[in-house]
């Protein structure tokens, strides 16, 4: 009989840690549900104020509630997913190369935030349909180390073609152009440059010149990439690395003490631009409340607040952009750019070829 | 029988079906064309046959390497075995992030090997088979080795007095008897290398990819869901082939051999040769299994002492919303709701295929409720995600779909456990019980339930430990704000910075920890009938 009682008081255990589990997460489960709550799904790299925050907390009325859903990709590719029951009112974070696959899928239902006329007109996409918002902007550059090329007397390479001279040889690290938003980016940055043949051509070149391939950013950057704080950790051994026009700016703001210059620099003439948008998801159960959260990424409020938090540049016309960022690590001045058609027409057999050319 | 079959149904073939319809249907009709399509290609061969290739070689460099230790575990009698015996199933338990990144401490970049000697092997194909001998040397040892110790030592004895050489009696007699246990447990090594995710993943790199690995590629990232769908179906079939087969030598196992308690074969080593040999086990098992652990606790103190552990209470705004620790709460708290699922089905499916006039449907079904080890977890996840989104059944938000998605990994263990032991009881004490006028429920009680108690808590024990450590399934649907362990370590692991990576090990460690403690009362539960894992 003690037997028995042993595995009743189990069974009984169990079924006390089943529901205070339950009432444990029960209280905040349902998001889009009440019209008081708004819900932002984004990407991993998603980050605010939160005096900013507060501050639209309290004049919309809205509780912002935000769901980081996996990086850029996945966040885009969950929401098609789950497009005709989605699981909030808002997505952050399509850029450019992704845009198509997104609107293709009509993930997203019109509305044109207040304040559109003040998005820079570069930036601005979609135009007369306004399904996407821009939000921010940023370059993907390579990155060089300066302490290595001093230590070796060596200039840093400024574009492409410098890429693939023999005495850059075995020194640039990049990512997985089919996992990875940078290394996406700078293919399509040498697709712009080389014209849909020549950047086959070119990567033959690179190959040969010795360019490792990883599969995110976050290994690039911090683990093989010499002029990275972590990087230096790690005694890491390649000085030039595909990542952002702000890396540099980054560098100093995180040190301690600050440097009185960037450790690292920007390539310039080897960027792409890459913008990223926000969009009312089609189903929202919020759209009210998704739509005063458009209105918000884009006021001036938001768009000073971003660049520090995402390391990203505002889209709005006279957003302050902060010393730092003018001082070490401003954006290019000539980038490659592709229309976001030509990048949904292209991008999936580009990356495929790619592939089968760098990988295999 | 109902309820294992409607859980299957509504958690795993509902979900798997909808997200590969997802894939093969374009604008309503279908399109069964994509499979030649994509067969076509030629990366998709490739990646087939270096799934392919890459499992054959792990699982006969594990076969090398533990049917040894499976020998040495069974008959020899030393202090520390059953320290011995939790050891080496601990790696098996452990979430393959942990592993990897074990791995990566060991031979990437600054490991160990790299500073003792100038050696990396990341990225090469040498680590990912370094990996799978390191995570299923547990599944050799246990599945060959738990037949090994019963296997009655006089036969063999009785054909050397026949004049027998020692070789020729043991090719005669004990092959034959463990072949079917050794051709199980080379399947499931097999299986559980061909559709391996988080080792090539992580040790990898970029070049190279399992099935698995591409199905997650093609959908969670390249988002051709059509690709991964043809990949899926084709992995279904390779596993279901693969299950066939190990159904069919775990029958031949159970019918045909007399069984001794493991008890009595075992005895201490004698002369040089067994010493050697137990010695030459021992050693293997400390650098293969335990250095890389060894070489992951080293790391989550290095430098910081008990820092990194601290800095694991606080929360950092950005990338977690609630301390890391909080993880544990969360894994164990997940853990529970899924051994108590797992156990429920599990248990059900088992006395429902025990019974006598268990047709050939049920013993299919016995093989199906092994599918889930070998289906691809983002298919699941990205199943759950599409499929479960409707009432009646609109359980996205809700905490009990990671432990629903747990339970599925864990069912089979609890199967494979408890099937054996079941087999074993005896008939006809229930039926004396029901003469002498005792109901069914108490019959039940008072008959099956002592000897099967030990059984029962065993397999709680492994679908404990499967749910602690399940990644695939779990980081698609786990919430932002509750991360599990395994989680929280593939978060720490993806952001930057020394702080992080000293966090994600001594996170890495606490699992370990908790995986051995569960391990070791387990090994303090062994029946005199080992299950077949």
């Amino acid at each position: 009989m003690g037997i028995t009682k042993k595995v009743t008081a189990l069974a009984v255990g169990l079924g006390l840690v089943t529901l205070s589990a339950c009432g444990a997460s029960g209280g905040d489960d349902q998001g889009g549900g009440g019209s008081k709550t708004v819900t932002l799904v984004s990407h991993n790299s998603w980050a605010a104020s939160e005096d900013v925050v507060a501050a639209f907390e309290k004049q919309s009325g809205y509780r912002v509630k935000v769901l980081e859903d996996g990086d850029a990709g996945q966040a885009v590719n969950k929401a098609i997913l789950t497009k005709d029951n989605p699981q909030g009112d808002v997505l952050f974070g399509v850029d450019n190369t992704l845009l198509s696959r997104a609107l293709d899928n009509g993930l997203f239902q019109p509305y044109e935030a207040k304040g559109s006329d003040l998005i820079l007109p570069e930036y601005r996409a979609d135009e007369g349909k306004h399904r996407v918002t821009p939000v921010d902007t940023g370059d993907v550059c390579v990155n060089y180390d300066k302490e290595w090329f001093d230590e070796h007397g060596l200039t840093p390479p400024k574009t492409f073609d410098d890429l693939v001279e023999p005495e850059y040889k075995d020194l640039l690290v990049t990512e997985n152009a089919s996992t990875s938003s940078p290394g996406l980016g700078f293919l399509l940055g040498t697709a712009a440059r080389y014209g849909d043949e020549g950047w086959q051509d070119y990567w033959k070149k690179l190959e040969a010149n010795g360019v490792k391939v990883v599969d995110g950013w976050e290994q690039a950057y911090n683990e093989e990439f010499s002029g990275s704080a972590g990087g230096k950790k790690a005694r890491a051994e390649r000085p030039l690395v595909v990542s952002y026009a702000s890396s540099p700016p980054a560098e100093v703001i995180y040190a301690d003490p600050k440097p009185e210059t960037a450790p690292t620099g920007v390539a310039e003439g080897t960027c792409f631009r890459q913008v990223e948008y926000a969009g009312l998801l089609s189903n929202a159960k919020n759209p009210e409340g998704g739509k005063a959260l458009l209105d918000f990424l884009i006021s001036k409020r938001f768009q000073d607040d971003m660049p520090l938090n995402m390391f990203v540049y505002p889209v709005r016309e006279g957003a302050e952009v902060p010393e730092e960022f003018a001082k070490f690590g401003p954006q290019a001045k000539d980038p490659e750019t592709m229309d976001p058609a030509k990048i949904a027409d292209n991008r999936d057999q580009w990356v495929k070829s790619w592939t089968s050319l760098v990988l295999r | 029988m109902a309820v294992p079959v409607a859980f299957f149904a509504v958690f795993f073939a509902y979900p798997v079906t909808a997200i590969v319809a997802r894939g093969l249907k374009a604008d309503g009709t279908w399109h069964p064309g994509r499979i030649g399509e994509v067969l076509a290609q030629s990366d998709v061969r490739q990646v087939l046959w270096f799934t392919t290739w890459q499992a054959l070689v792990s699982t006969a460099l594990t076969l090398l390497v533990a049917l040894p230790g499976a020998y040495v575990l069974a008959r020899f009698d030393f202090p520390g075995k059953q320290v011995l015996r939790a050891v080496v199933t601990v790696p098996f338990v452990l979430p393959t992030v942990v592993v990897g990144t074990a791995f990566m401490a060991l031979v990437g970049r600054g490991g160990l090997l790299d500073e003792l000697w100038g050696l990396r092997l990341d990225t090469t194909v040498w680590a990912i088979l370094l990996a799978h001998v390191f995570f299923n040397y547990a599944v050799v040892v246990r599945t060959v080795g738990g037949l090994w110790a019963q296997l009655d030592p006089r036969q063999e004895e009785a054909a050397r007095m026949l004049g027998a050489s020692r070789f020729a009696a043991w090719r005669t007699v004990t092959l034959p008897a463990l072949a079917p246990a050794v051709a199980a447990a080379a399947l499931m090594v097999f299986l559980f290398t061909f559709t391996s995710f988080g080792v090539v993943q992580i040790l990898g790199g970029p070049a190279f990819s399992t099935l698995e690995v591409e199905i997650y590629r093609q959908t969670a990232e390249i988002f051709d869901l059509s690709t991964a769908a043809v990949l899926t179906m084709i992995q279904f079939v390779a596993v279901g082939a693969i299950l066939a087969l190990h159904a069919w030598t775990v029958r031949r196992r159970e019918t045909a051999l007399r069984l001794v308690d493991a008890s009595t074969t075992a005895r201490r080593p004698r002369g040089a040769g067994q010493w050697a040999l137990l010695g030459g086990v021992v050693a293997t098992v400390a650098v293969l299994l335990l250095l890389p652990l060894a070489v992951l606790v080293e790391r989550s103190f290095a430098g910081a002492g008990l820092g990194y552990y601290r800095a694991l209470t606080h929360e950092d705004g950005g990338v977690f919303l609630v301390p890391p620790i909080e993880a544990v709460g969360n894994s164990l708290r997940y853990a529970v709701a899924a051994t108590a699922i797992a156990v429920l089905i599990g248990g059900l499916a088992s006395v429902a295929l025990t019974r006598r006039d268990a047709g050939r449907l049920v013993r299919g079904f016995d093989a199906l409720l092994m599918l889930p080890l070998g289906v691809s977890a983002v298919t699941v996840g990205f199943g759950f995600l599409i499929a479960l989104d409707e009432p009646p059944l609109d359980l996205r938000a809700s905490w009990i779909l990671v432990p629903l998605a747990q339970a599925l990994v864990g069912v089979p263990f609890v199967v494979r456990t408890m099937l054996p032991v079941l087999r074993a009881v005896d008939v006809r004490l229930r039926e004396a019980a029901a003469v002498l006028g005792a109901s069914p429920w108490r019959a039940w009680r008072e008959v099956d339930l002592p000897m099967v108690r030990r059984a029962l808590l065993i397999a709680a024990g492994f679908a404990f430990a499967v749910s602690l450590g399940e990644f695939g399934a779990t980081v698609f649907i786990a919430r932002p704000d509750n991360p599990t362990l395994p989680v929280a370590v593939a978060r720490l692991l993806g952001r930057p910075g020394d702080l992080n990576y000293g966090q994600a090990m001594a996170l890495s460690t606490i699992l370990m920890i908790v995986c051995a403690v569960a391990l070791l009362v387990l090994e303090r539960l062994r029946t005199d009938r080992t299950g077949e894992f």
